[in-house]
């Protein structure tokens, strides 16, 4: 009988289907009255966590306990409610209007697998705001943990995971042991729709909140961003009389040869 | 002259500034009274569900006349079949509110398939409320999940508006009910697997009329052509015909002539079903208007910069909030069971219905040529709500209830 007890970490983002812009001051991307939402790459994670379970549950080998973590403002708490509604058990606030960057959040992950210690930490391969890429790897760092990042399909044996990853070169299949670290890619899985009935039950469930002065960590960003800019207006077309005229053109004015 | 529309032209804001965007992302996300967080959930469920699995095949839907039964059961799944139905036998327990937020939402995407998911809501709803614990236990559970489908059949050839007036006979014979008649513009008729239909057991009038469950097999059941309609071709409509057609006894709903009492509670709600219906329909058009104005040009600027659009786009604007705020105090006091909610339902549904068709065809007009094109899909949003001032009772029916709640002392 495995039972297993699987931390999902996720991000409350601009929705991917806004419009960015800029903001006023220059220094950062407008988020004020901006729809937002959870993290595609996340909502992928709390989709395999709860796909997990329930296979535990049919094969009637275990169980799985989904516990859904956000680092953020209060309004993260929407993202935990919405993994709830999609099935999640339980939910972990760790509140802190502070910027956090990648490594500020793989601490305060790490104080929260040192409290309930899980058997897996899955998270997004990246969030869509900063396309960081960072916090899995570094948390695997800070726990000295197995990680299998990109993961497209995760098959789990006793104590162990078989991850198939998408990486530049092709496809790669890697065993781990657990406990270990999972990052998600796109082609994992495709999230539910949170059902009317778990959006209303969601509410019962469990949310626990911690400061960052309660977990003891440092979160001072170590990153500074110097300039913010929306990309070059998009330019009008040319037409090129030849092939060569084309890669003249591609290697001299665009660049990109 | 020149100098003056040059004035207008530069006053007029191409890059909308941080003020009228929030206003802008608040139109996108139903602008209204506060909802809770739970209702922002489902009404954001139900507008992921309608933008992924209705949006993208609406137009063919409605050029093929298909019901799509796979995407209604996928909805069932996440409990749209049951909205407020108890739970018990697969129901979502919502409110009318929460439900009307839900409608709304899936009609940005697909007003026909909507409309027909509140058809089959009041018929679940009717037996769960009015029926006997064992015709809960046996009907509810297949049409919460949407594995059957469910019809509502009150209206004749001859009784329409005049609904009480309605002549299909159920004569009691030992151990069945034998009904003789026939009904008229049934949603689903034909594909739906159980149909709630009204019957005279008694003398005329409403107090004559009973309700009763009749399945698709029962001997005597049979249905006519499927319409040819303007719009709702997502559904299929046809005539259910009676010829003695047996009906246990036990799938009579409630007491005999209970019948039009249930149907009256029935068209509170679906009034407020349909309006919602129709405020989808206003909504998914004022969004497609507003994208296309940004981006059609004449005379070397947007259609969005000319006073004229302006105005048009804050007309829509305040009519769809008015329609909005209306339909949900109408399902808001249905929810609280309040005495005058029959008058409000109706002034709810006259006026929503009224004015989010002309938000459409606004829509349309905003569109130019291209909003007559079938390419676009304002024309759909158009044809489906057409219907709405029609049924759940006329727009002039609703104008005899509310005019009777104003004149009685």
């Amino acid at each position: 009988m495995s039972n297993l007890r699987i931390l999902v970490a996720t991000k409350r983002v601009v929705d991917y289907a806004v419009k960015i812009r800029v903001n006023a001051a220059g220094s950062a991307v407008e988020t004020a009255n901006v729809k937002h939402s959870m993290n595609p790459f996340d909502e992928i994670g709390t989709e395999q966590a709860i796909q997990i379970k329930e296979a535990l549950v049919k094969a009637k080998t275990g169980t799985a306990e989904v516990i859904v973590v956000s680092c953020g403002p209060a309004k993260s708490q929407e993202t935990l409610r919405t993994a709830l509604a999609m099935g999640a058990d339980r939910a972990i606030h760790v509140e802190s209007d502070e910027e956090l960057q990648p490594l500020a959040v793989a601490k305060l992950l790490k104080a929260i697998v040192e409290k309930e210690k899980p058997d897996m930490v899955i998270l997004g391969k990246q969030a869509i705001d900063d396309d960081s890429n960072q916090t899995g790897q570094m948390l695997a760092g800070l726990l000295n943990w197995p990680q299998a990042t990109f993961a497209s399909k995760v098959e789990l044996g006793d104590k162990l995971m078989t991850v198939t990853r998408e990486v530049d070169g092709g496809v790669e299949t890697v065993k781990a042991p657990l406990p270990a670290i999972l990052t998600t890619d796109l082609r994992l899985n495709v999230p539910r729709y949170a059902s009317l009935p778990n959006i209303m039950k969601a509410k019962k469930k469990p949310l626990a909140k911690f400061t960052v002065a309660d977990l003891g960590v440092d979160i001072k960003p170590r990153l500074q961003t110097l300039k913010i800019a929306e990309p070059p207006k998009r330019q009008g077309g040319k037409l090129v009389e030849s092939v060569d005229d084309l890669v003249d053109k591609l290697k001299n004015e665009a660049k990109v040869l | 002259m020149a100098s003056l529309l040059n004035l207008a032209a530069r006053r007029a804001p191409v890059r909308l500034g941080r003020a009228v965007s929030c206003v802008s992302s608040q139109i996108r996300n139903f602008a209204s009274t506060p909802l809770d967080h739970d209702q922002k959930e489902l009404q954001s469920l139900a507008r992921t569900f309608a933008d992924n699995e209705f949006a993208p095949k609406m137009q063919e839907w409605d050029e093929n006349q298909l019901f799509p039964a796979d995407v209604l059961r996928k909805g069932a799944e996440l409990g749209f079949g049951g909205l407020y139905t108890r739970e018990d036998v697969g129901g979502s327990g919502l409110g009318r509110l929460e439900t009307s937020i839900i409608f709304e939402a899936l009609s940005t995407g697909c007003v026909s398939t909507t409309a027909y998911i509140s058809i089959h809501n009041m018929c679940t709803w009717m037996i769960d409320t009015y029926g006997s614990e064992e015709q809960r236990q046996k009907y509810l559970p297949k049409l919460t999940s949407m594995e059957h489908f469910a019809s509502y059949c009150l209206t004749e050839p001859g009784a329409g508006s005049d609904a009480a007036g309605l002549s299909t006979t159920a004569v009691k014979k030992g151990s069945h009910y034998v009904l003789n008649g026939s009904k008229a513009f049934i949603s689903g008729g034909g594909s739906s697997d159980v149909y709630v239909i009204m019957a005279r057991t008694g003398g005329p009038g409403p107090k004559g009329i009973s309700c009763f469950i009749v399945e698709k097999d029962f001997k005597g059941l049979s249905f006519g052509k499927k319409e040819n309609k303007l719009g709702w071709n997502s559904q299929e409509t046809r005539a259910v015909i009676m010829e003695d057609c047996e009906v246990p006894v036990e799938n009579l709903v409630g007491s005999e002539g209970q019948g039009f009492s249930i149907a009256m509670k029935g068209l509170n709600g679906g009034r407020i079903n349909i309006g919602s219906c129709s405020l989808g329909a206003a909504q998914a058009s004022l969004e497609a208007a507003l994208e296309h104005v940004k981006v059609r040009k004449q005379f070397n600027q947007p259609l969005a910069n000319f006073q004229n659009t302006q105005f048009k786009l804050a007309d829509m604007a305040t009519s769809l909030l008015s329609s909005r705020l209306m339909v949900r105090q109408a399902a808001t006091m249905l929810d609280q069971d309040h005495p005058s909610v029959a008058s409000f339902c109706a002034m709810a549904k006259l006026h929503s219905t009224d004015e989010c068709f002309k938000i459409c065809d606004d829509s349309l007009q905003l569109h130019g040529g291209y909003g007559y094109l079938k390419d676009y899909k304002v024309n759909v949003y158009l044809r489906d709500s057409r219907v709405h001032r029609i049924l759940e009772g006329t727009n002039e029916v609703m104008r005899m209830v509310a005019s009777r709640a104003l004149l009685t002392e």
